[in-house]
């Protein structure tokens, strides 16, 4: 990817990486509840922590 | 004895194992599918290569978090002894019966060709009739077959004689034209703390018919065979 990008005139970029984005919907009663089940989730399956790192971000949505 | 292969939705060398054991080895053997929660009995439990689930999230994932996967630990636990190949070694791992993990090779492409591997164990039951640092000729195929353990794992893995095979060149020299994925220390397959589980990337069970291109893979099941025939005569006694 990275010779790619550098084939295509973008010659300033370096250490190109992929990673995983997962989205999903979790009905909670609260804020802290649904960060406490992502991260319980994240620990049990989503990541694996020997070769993983997982950072998240929660938002509101209308059911 | 009876040996249980662990049948996955996607496993796909499932039927390589079970040919290898009833009708090579002639020993019994059935399939065991992965939504049981409690096994028979078996002796030996193999959990065979293919792409367990299409390989979603990480390969042997979603593999790991089946009920059969419950019964798997159980009978580890209880001492009993379990083969993971390759996909198998990947959901052995992904479950916490194996340390380490499984990346993408290090070539970023699938490698399907024969592979050497140096046994660097060989008091398990799984290597007993293998000599130290005896060379075996076995294929490989993967696409997620890179091992990895942090540093301080590592020390421990090699403390603890948990490193069982390493790729190595046809005289048993470890290096990296010999390693096909870019695995840690040119780790092909380890054990347990306990040395009941062991996983490997290349498939003993199908090197087992010279009509397949190598023998090799037989002294691993052979091993197996061995240990329990020599439990039998203990228990007659």
């Amino acid at each position: 990817m990275e010779s790619s990008l550098k084939a295509l005139g973008f010659d300033g970029v370096h250490r190109v990486r992929v990673g995983k984005y997962l989205e999903l919907i979790l009905v909670a009663s609260s804020r802290e509840n649904a960060a406490s089940l992502v991260e319980d989730m994240a620990g049990r399956l989503l990541s694996n922590p020997v070769i993983e790192n997982y950072n998240y971000t929660l938002q509101e949505v209308e059911t | 004895m009876k040996f249980g292969v662990i049948v996955f939705p996607g496993s796909n060398c499932d039927l390589d194992a079970y040919h290898l054991v009833r009708d090579v080895l002639n020993e019994r053997v059935e399939y065991v599918g992965y939504d049981r929660r409690l096994l028979g009995y078996y002796d030996v439990l193999i959990l065979p290569g293919g792409f367990s689930y299409g390989d979603y999230l990480r390969s042997g994932a979603i593999a790991a978090r089946t009920p059969v996967m419950e019964a798997v630990a159980d009978f580890a636990d209880r001492g009993g002894l379990v083969l993971g190949i390759c996909n198998g070694f990947q959901a052995l791992t992904e479950a916490g019966l194996l340390p380490g993990a499984l990346c993408r090779n290090g070539s970023l492409q699938f490698r399907c060709r024969q592979v050497y591997v140096r046994v660097d164990n060989n008091s398990l039951p799984f290597t007993t009739l293998a000599a130290e640092g005896e060379v075996l000729r076995m294929p490989v195929a993967h696409g997620d077959g890179s091992y990895y353990a942090p540093p301080e794992l590592l020390q421990e893995l090699d403390r603890n004689g948990q490193v069982v095979f390493r790729y190595a060149d046809q005289d048993g020299r470890t290096n990296t034209e010999a390693n096909p994925n870019g695995s840690i220390d040119n780790i092909a397959g380890v054990s347990n703390r306990s040395g009941n589980v062991i996983g490997l990337m290349p498939h003993p069970e199908r090197a087992g018919e010279i009509a397949l291109g190598s023998e090799d893979g037989l002294v691993i099941f052979k091993s197996l065979i061995g240990h329990f025939q020599n439990r039998e005569v203990v228990e007659d006694v």
